[in-house]
């Protein structure tokens, strides 16, 4: 039963001092006697949300999650980077030195479009693959995913159209959530997005009379897919884009991490006036300090910045501080060099592991990055099998976690940054013990493929 | 944090752990100190843990000295060395719930808050649950409780068949252990009764499969003080769609009638049948029954909770609180319970 008031009967939080120790905010007397009409929903506030606000709620899986982070559970779920490779003492001594030397910038608030010296320095970090821009293109945000948000609200209306790659990043999913984007995949292959099936969605979108907005891509070491968009197909993409009048969201946070070869020319290096460029050094250096950034088009740059400073008013100086002395002074590319073989040898590791223990599934080779994106043996449901992996102290996320529909029951993405090799290798016998009692149960009650999946799959910070 | 350490090495000396945990008088005028079990390695791990703030947060208000620690390698050190007066496992699921944890608890001869491990046990498994409650006389639906390997060996459509054959539609199934309803569905057709199977088998070796039975869904709290247990009054419970995880832990989905909606003899047959599954298993300090009730006023026991959900949009808390209990008054006194028996027996 809904009604027009579906907090009636409770009070405000203002009304009920208890609520700061805990009490859930029911009257103490309650009013509901047996002709009570309404009882509580323990949010006095329902009624008062945002339409888009009623999609955001903790889902079963997110809890089963809770035990990921225990050293018993080897989790092949995670995004986190492996920060242990890195010069904490260093570290340690350049933030004292910011602050001892600069302390009235590092911790003041700063300007909203971000540390000058530091956006040089992001130039040079984006010259490695091929990007040439000037200091006044970038926007340093919060996070690559902050900007990512900002994009989505300058530009996506509710019932836009964004176009992402099937699969595509949980975490960007949520943001078009969130602004009520309508999102439609274009499916990818080996060689990343496939051209053909971009124009062909963007012809059928058009003769549907839909807005496009935003092409959002994920060109390097794709989270979840583990794919990379070839050298041939970057400019064939970009053209597609450019004709059909859709701009396109280039994010890079992984680009750096590649385990052979020379990184492929960003896509915002061969066109700059349609494409926004996202990147991050959560992946590269430390996620701790949230410092990523845009490079964008110039009157795209400065609506960026007027959105960045009223969500924000400015990014933290001192974490921007403490990476612009990083980078200044830290031999930063061997850092990530470093990173580069440390990731290569875990990536060798689960690759292995999976070809002993689960010869029945299929899966990427990433030639970068921090994931591989596993099909399961026929009519297993990767969601439906998380318990069975919790208990057995293995975690991984859900393939369905990384579409805006119901696809990808029969996937998982499984990440090789965090754990050691030994875990990576212990966690893929664990899994292939999970997948044969599932398989064993699905065959035994004839039951496949997919079923229904109802909630939203909002992912903790540490899946991204 | 290291001031806090610096407290309690200062106590753990004071207290003399190793000499016997002192009795209730030797308290102090500081209160009881308190250590909240939560978290665990279960499915209901984030709930345990949001339990655990939660009372912790109350217990302190009333006064009491209280730490939260994790059930991890660490836990067994923390209690040798701080020597608390008194444990309170918050812990939902697994070794929290099945006993194991309390066992540990008595073989440390430590205080604890709640139902003693053999009765535990005995509650923690749905099946045995309802077989001990329907000897004592209480009405609960017909079921049975079958293993994995048993559809295995039988053939699992013969079996699927021969319990709807028996058990007719709708079904309710559930892992026979566990709770947040993890792993429970309903089934009103028969072809849906494999899929839930496996739905509950992913949860663990056996399955519950019950007829569902059509009425009100009503949970009603029980609490412990000097003159023994008493209920609290009944949540009634009215759910847009299957109380599920997302409908018990996300405000909206489910409305709460409390006190539920009941004529003078139906909250009485609630709550005598809350506080005779309370009796028939033994159980002590505090528990949750959650029970149908049905057109006809009879209730239907469904199972029981030894360590019932403490959180914001937990039932126990808000009927406590119904009842015209502050929690944190309630959850002291049931502390005070817990050490004035444990003092009595150990004279």
């Amino acid at each position: 039963m809904t009604s027009e008031t579906p907090g009636a009967g409770a009070l405000p939080p203002t009304g009920a001092a208890a609520t700061d120790r805990g009490v859930p905010a029911v009257p103490p007397t309650s009013p509901a006697g047996p002709e009570g009409a309404h009882g509580t929903r323990l949010d006095p506030w329902l009624h008062a949300y945002a339409d888009r606000a009623h999609a955001m709620r903790a889902s079963e899986i997110r809890a089963l999650f809770a035990v990921a982070n225990r050293p018993e559970v080897v989790s092949l779920a995670g995004g986190m980077p492996y920060l242990e490779g890195l010069p904490l003492d260093v570290l340690a001594d350049l933030s004292r030195r910011v602050v001892a030397t600069r302390g009235t910038t590092a911790l003041q608030y700063g300007s909203g479009q971000g540390d000058e010296t530091l956006r040089e320095q992001i130039l040079d970090v984006m010259r490695l693959e091929g990007i040439d821009a000037h200091p006044d293109d970038v926007v340093v945000t919060t996070g690559s995913q902050q900007a990512l948000d900002l994009v989505t609200r300058i530009f996506v209306n509710p019932g836009d159209v964004v176009l992402a790659e099937a699969p595509s990043y949980v975490g960007a999913l949520g943001v078009f959530r969130a602004y009520e984007a309508d999102v439609v995949h274009v499916p990818l292959d080996a060689d990343g997005l496939i051209p053909a099936a971009l124009e062909e969605t963007l012809t059928a979108l058009e003769r549907a009379g839909r807005r496009v907005k935003l092409l959002y891509t994920v060109p390097n070491f794709h989270n979840p897919a583990g794919v990379t968009l070839s050298a041939e197909r970057r400019p064939q993409i970009l053209e597609i884009a450019r004709r059909h009048g859709v701009l396109v969201l280039e994010d890079n946070p992984y680009g750096l991490l590649g385990f052979s070869g020379d990184p492929l020319p960003a896509l915002r290096s061969l066109e700059s006036d349609g494409v926004v460029y996202l990147g991050s050094f959560s992946k590269t250096f430390a996620p701790g300090y949230r410092v990523g950034w845009a490079v964008a088009p110039h009157a795209v740059r400065e609506k960026l910045v007027l959105a960045s400073e009223s969500a924000i008013l400015s990014p933290s100086n001192a974490s921007q501080l403490a990476i612009s002395a990083y980078l200044a002074t830290c031999d930063w590319k061997g850092q990530i060099k470093a990173f580069r073989e440390l990731y290569r040898e875990r990536r060798d590791a689960m690759v292995g592991a999976l070809a002993e223990h689960l010869p029945d599934a299929s899966w990427t080779v990433p030639d970068g990055g921090f994931y591989t994106w596993v099909r399961l043996p026929e009519g297993l449901d990767a969601r439906a099998m998380l318990p069975r992996a919790v208990t057995a102290r293995v975690a991984y996320v859900p393939g369905t976690a990384f579409y805006f529909d119901d696809r990808g029951t029969d996937h998982m993405r499984l990440s090789f940054c965090f754990p050691t090799p030994d875990r990576i290798r212990e966690g893929v016998r664990r899994l292939a013990g999970v997948v044969a009692g599932e398989s064993e149960l699905v065959s035994l009650f004839g039951t496949s493929g997919a079923r229904s999946v109802h909630d939203v799959q909002a992912p903790g910070p540490d899946l991204a | 944090m290291r001031e806090d350490r610096a407290v309690r090495e200062d106590r753990a000396v004071t207290a003399a752990p190793g000499q016997g945990a002192p009795l209730l008088h030797a308290v102090g005028a500081a209160g009881p100190r308190v250590v909240v079990l939560a978290g665990g390695l279960s499915h209901e791990r984030d709930v345990s843990l949001r339990s655990g703030r939660r009372v912790a947060d109350a217990l302190r208000g009333a006064g009491l000295e209280v730490t939260v620690h994790d059930v991890d390698a660490d836990l067994l050190p923390v209690l040798a060395q701080t020597g608390p007066d008194l444990v309170w496992p918050l812990l939902h699921g697994a070794t929290g719930e099945d006993g194991s944890v309390r066992d540990v608890l008595e073989l440390l001869g430590l205080r604890y808050l709640g139902t003693d491990p053999r009765a535990s046990r005995l509650a923690w498994s749905k099946p045995v649950a309802k077989t001990v409650v329907a000897r004592a006389g209480l009405t609960t639906p017909e079921f049975v409780t079958l293993p994995q390997s048993l559809f295995r060996e039988l053939g699992a459509g013969r079996v699927l068949d021969a319990i709807v054959g028996r058990l007719g539609l709708p079904l309710v199934v559930k892992p026979s252990r566990g709770g947040s309803a993890l792993g429970v569905s309903l089934v009103r057709e028969a072809g849906e009764l494999a899929r839930a199977m496996v739905d509950a088998f992913a949860y663990g070796d056996t399955a519950l499969v019950e007829r569902a039975v059509r009425g009100r869904e009503v949970a009603v709290s029980v609490v412990e003080d000097v003159d023994g247990p008493r209920a609290l009054p009944g949540v009634e419970i009215v759910t847009e769609g299957p109380y599920d995880y997302d409908a018990r832990y996300n405000p909206g989905r489910t409305e709460y009638f409390t006190p539920a909606r009941l004529s003078g003899a139906e909250a009485a047959a609630v709550a005598e049948m809350a506080l005779a599954a309370h009796g028939a298993l033994g159980l002590r300090h505090l528990s949750r029954t959650d029970l149908i009730l049905d057109d006809d006023g009879v209730p239907h026991f469904l199972e029981v909770n030894v360590a019932p959900g403490m959180t914001e949009t937990s039932l126990f808390p808000q009927a406590a609180v119904a009842a015209g209990h502050d929690l944190g008054v309630l959850y002291r006194s049931l502390v005070e319970i817990a050490l004035g028996e444990a003092a009595v027996t150990r004279v």
